[in-house]
């Protein structure tokens, strides 16, 4: 394919994220998993971060914070219009106002949603950048636009493509399977049901927006990216500015968030590499808390009608979900995942189609689809039960699955969602529920729901780090990872010094620079299981190489040596020791130790799994919701830090809420702009709404994935709890609130037909 | 559920603060204290209402005396970070909507990104990085430490300099009362709970017997 003049973002980014995720290639594992948990010291415990002071100091240096010498500041023009064709640009008043230093056109042709990307200045503070762009003269041919779902989808819609394969609703779903016979699963039910599900469009919005800077010095390239990869962002680079990958470096030291917005090259980074090569100085390009409303993803909204059928006994028959999904330009997400694989069902079926519309392309969020779909899922499932009249936990269990696809296809190498299930609904207390939904008398209801979870969390095979021992004693661990808050430098330090006997300060880690050792983005749950097996490899390698030193010193054979507490000792006479630092100072130089992350069986499905339980209080006069106490049991294989994976834990519940009760792109059909862009107007869950959170791991090491058996966590958290609530949210009211987000209005409508009901 | 009243006191939108601001920022430049401060950026013209652009301030900021000639629309938070190089306080949203530049002014927590520099004048200011003293971190800090009170950190400067504002009101507040004194700070990877274990942690450890 011809390549675009200017950049053009990936429409289909969320299905690549998807693949990724999945990472089918898989290759022989290199070592065996070693299980023993209990030879760990540190592995396993709670560890501060190691980078604690530097970030409560307000120290850490985040791509805001970045500083260079005539540095020159970087704005971008964006279309006004959701639709309309560029007829002609003259960027010359914006040039020749003092102070602007690079101008550039950066689209022709048509602009498809507002917010679109189309020239760029840079100048010498940020005022002098901002109007500079206001002398830049655009003429537009504004064209029809269709901005809401329900307009891209009516007959005679204006068309956000004009190509006919690809019309507003293409025919063709981008998701199509099915397995076994629906018809036939149909007719062995007993009951059938069916309902329909809507999640609205969630922005990211990190704390941190995005942003680049970027520095040329001759033909070489340095940039500062608010990036979750990297090295995604070197390569993107390297093919849009025709600059080969050697010469481009890429540095991401501290983050603030990213949800999935940030997992590629973006076109202000472009941008920002362009000015600077044109105005031959450093130039910083920052993203307003608007800009991140309009033009750096979103999640894609849903509306899903599942149809299925149970028999008596609780057996799922028949399940068959359709779904029209929006990304605005974009494609929709994939959320059939849940559905397909997490119950036994033999008889499935599954059509997901995109719906166009002229906004923003979307991005992976935090669990693509999976949030959406696990919403509809659960939601159904406790509907179901209602109609079985039958406990919600025990249909999950009697639909149990130990192989994936449904229980059709490989076994999961782990599954430890009967132990969530157990340990969660012991801590929620399950039993105090309503036995009938919405039973009892008061204006204020309560009421306790649970949702299951499914995720990937797998490792990418050719992830590299090294570990560095230095003659002076001192170590370093290594890896072109990213550490999103995520905890990634206290672990790689843990499992270091784990494995070399030293203490997690002791340790250097050094990360976020495409200098170091390949790692892939930080996105799909995938850096612990990529990252800390091959940290592992890599000090492992160093112990054995340290090993066989020692053992020449303490006249013993280098298997009858151990490692501990800073010291070489022989296991048959401990006290006979050699220091650490000491046997570092025989090394002829500085030694480098290259680990990498093995592959693993390709005849295992691997998955991470969770149950959360909610516990909820209803205002029924104000259809307020009120999130009381979550209990969010979980198993991601082994818990290398619990500190940190239990803040992943709690922020995925916490933004659980947010989905679950506020979010919501308004866009707006006459002005075809979106309405709340901004925090004010854009709701975020607040401390004020913040419920009790107990996180829980269940024990539970993987056998099969890695060396340390250590699965994925970023996305679990964030996927069962919207539809935990709103299962909660049924058991309180006895209606179900078939929308995200729950707002009181959405509760007050829902609850209006049961009055009339009862009234009659 | 609607967002409880947020923040109620100190969120304006940007047209409250403008009809609030530009108008006493016009006040402020008739008084004869200010014109005799910096004349040069004034011209008077009979029969107008003379308009400044730069005006010379002093300031204190963590214990150090500062003394800059800043705009009229610059903002403290554009003063602390692009002038003084202070990047620990960040601006997060731009608008008084987050906290994420929250910083002490004479003891009070205020969004720096809603706060005139011309308004600092005279002003004693802390910052994140002045809490810590002596290479000693202020017990709020190392309680965010140990209780693992941030993920991204990007809004943990905004939050702990609100914690501290509030543990000098009230040394021994309750859950409630940490709640309400952080609902001004936004923390999008979703960390409060952590946060109030964190602040609850500090009083205990500065509370006097």
């Amino acid at each position: 394919m011809k390549k675009a003049k200017y950049f053009t973002e990936p429409e289909d980014s969320t299905l690549l994220y998807h693949e990724e995720c999945r990472d089918k290639k898989t290759r022989e594992p290199k070592l065996a998993p070693e299980p023993e948990k209990d030879r760990f010291e540190i592995i396993g415990q709670s560890t501060p971060r190691i980078d604690g002071k530097r970030i409560v100091t307000g120290r850490a240096p985040y791509t805001h914070d970045i500083k260079l010498r005539g540095m020159l500041c970087g704005k971008i023009l964006r279309s006004p219009h959701a639709c309309a064709d560029i007829v002609s640009m003259d960027l010359s008043k914006a040039r020749n106002l003092p102070g602007v230093q690079a101008a550039l056109q950066l689209k022709e042709g048509r602009v498809r949603y507002v917010g679109e990307q189309v020239a760029a200045v840079a100048a010498k503070d940020e005022k002098t950048a901002e109007d500079a762009l206001k002398l830049i003269e655009v003429q537009y041919k504004s064209l029809p636009f269709a901005v809401t779902v329900e307009k891209a989808m009516e007959e005679g819609a204006p068309q956000v493509y004009a190509d006919r394969d690809r019309r507003n609703v293409p025919t063709k779903p981008f998701n199509d399977y099915s397995r076994g016979d629906i018809g036939k699963g149909l007719n062995e039910a007993d009951i059938i049901i069916e309902r329909t599900y809507k999640t609205a469009v969630e922005i990211h919005h990190p704390a941190e927006t995005h942003g680049s800077v970027a520095r040329w010095e001759g033909d070489r390239l340095t940039v500062w990216d608010s990036t979750q990869a990297i090295f995604g962002v070197r390569d993107g680079l390297a093919y849009w500015l025709k600059v080969p990958a050697s010469r481009i470096k890429v540095i991401k030291k501290y983050m603030g968030g990213g949800f999935g917005s940030k997992l590629g090259i973006n076109d202000y980074t472009v941008a920002a590499a362009l000015l600077a090569r044109e105005a031959k100085k450093p130039v910083k390009i920052i993203l307003s808390r608007e800009e991140n409303s309009l033009c750096v993803g979103n999640r894609p909204s849903s509306l899903q009608t599942i149809r299925g059928g149970v028999k008596k006994d609780g057996t799922l028959t028949a399940l068959y979900l359709k779904n029209y999904t929006s990304g605005g330009i974009g494609r929709g997400d994939r959320c059939a995942e849940p559905i397909i694989d997490v119950y036994t069902c033999p008889n499935l079926k599954v059509e997901e189609y995109t719906v166009y519309t002229n906004t923003g392309a979307s991005r992976p969020t935090r669990a693509p689809g999976h949030v959406q779909g696990t919403f509809a899922l659960e939601g159904f499932l406790d509907e179901l039960a209602n109609e079985l009249n039958m406990n919600p936990l025990e249909l999950r269990k009697k639909n149990y699955s130990t192989k994936n696809r449904g229980n059709t296809g490989i076994p999961y190498s782990s599954k430890g969602l009967d132990k969530c299930y157990e340990q969660g609904a012991r801590k929620i207390g399950w039993k105090k529920r309503n036995k009938k939904p919405g039973q009892g008398n008061g204006k204020l209801r309560r009421g306790v729901g649970m949702a299951s979870q499914i995720w990937w969390g797998v490792g990418r095979p050719p992830t590299l780090a090294d570990v560095k021992l230095h003659r002076d004693g001192s170590v370093e661990a290594v890896c072109g990872t990213q550490d999103l808050g995520t905890g990634t430098r206290t672990y790689m330090a843990t499992i270091t010094a784990e494995t070399l006997g030293l203490k997690p300060e002791e340790i250097t880690v050094k990360l976020g620079s495409t200098e170091y050792p390949w790692c892939g983005s930080s996105g799909g749950s995938t850096t612990t299981p990529s990252v800390a097996p091959a940290v592992r490899d890599a000090a492992l390698k160093a112990a054995d190489h340290l090993k066989n030193m020692a053992a020449d010193k303490l006249e013993s054979k280098p298997e009858e040596v151990r490692i501990g507490k800073g010291k070489f000792f022989k296991r048959s006479t401990p006290s006979k020791s050699i220091p650490f630092k000491e046997l570092l100072g025989e090394l002829r130089r500085e030694t480098v130790f290259h680990g990498e992350c093995g592959g693993r069986p390709s005849d295992y499905a691997y998955n991470t799994f969770s149950a959360h339980f909610a516990e909820v209080e209803v205002d029924t006069e104000t259809g307020q919701i009120k999130v009381l106490r979550v209990v969010a049991a979980h198993e991601s294989g082994r818990i290398i830090n619990t500190q940190t994976a239990e803040s992943q834990v709690i922020g995925g519940v916490t933004q659980g809420i947010s989905t679950a009760l506020f979010e919501e792109r308004v866009v707006d059909n006459t002005t075809g702009n979106v309405v709340n862009r901004n925090w004010r107007d854009y709701k975020i869950v607040t401390s004020l709404d913040m419920p009790e959170i107990v996180p829980v791991f269940v024990d539970s090491i993987d056998p099969h994935i890695n060396i340390l058996g250590t699965k994925g966590l970023g996305e679990p958290p964030r996927i069962p709890i919207s539809g935990a609530i709103a299962n909660a949210v049924y058991n309180a009211i006895g209606v179900h609130i078939r929308e995200i987000p729950m707002t009181p209005d959405k509760v007050l409508e829902a609850l209006k037909p049961k009055e009339v009901r009862e009234n009659e | 559920m609607a967002k409880p009243k947020k923040k109620k006191n100190r969120t304006f939108t940007r047209r409250d603060f403008l009809k609030g601001f530009g108008g006493g920022a016009i006040g402020a430049a008739v008084t004869p204290s200010l014109l005799a401060q910096d004349k040069s950026a004034l011209q008077t013209q009979e029969g107008k209402i003379p308009l400044f652009t730069k005006k010379q301030i002093a300031l204190t900021v963590n214990e150090k005396k500062f003394t800059l000639i800043v705009e009229s629309g610059e903002t403290l938070l554009h003063v602390l970070r692009e002038r003084l190089n202070l990047t620990g306080t960040k601006k997060t949203c731009g608008r008084g909507e987050c906290g994420g530049c929250t910083v002490l002014l004479n003891g009070k927590p205020v969004y720096s990104c809603m706060y005139l520099a011309v308004r600092a004048d005279n002003k004693n200011i802390t910052t994140i990085e002045g809490l810590a003293a002596d290479g000693k971190l202020h017990p709020v800090q190392q309680a965010f430490i140990d209780k693992d009170a941030y993920q991204c950190g990007f809004c943990t400067p905004g939050f702990i300099v609100s914690s501290v504002a509030l543990l000098n009101t009230n040394p021994n507040p309750s859950q409630e009362d940490i709640k309400k004194a952080l609902s001004g700070n936004l923390c999008r990877c979703g960390s409060y709970v952590k946060i109030y274990d964190a602040v609850s942690a500090a009083s205990k450890s500065t509370r006097r017997p």
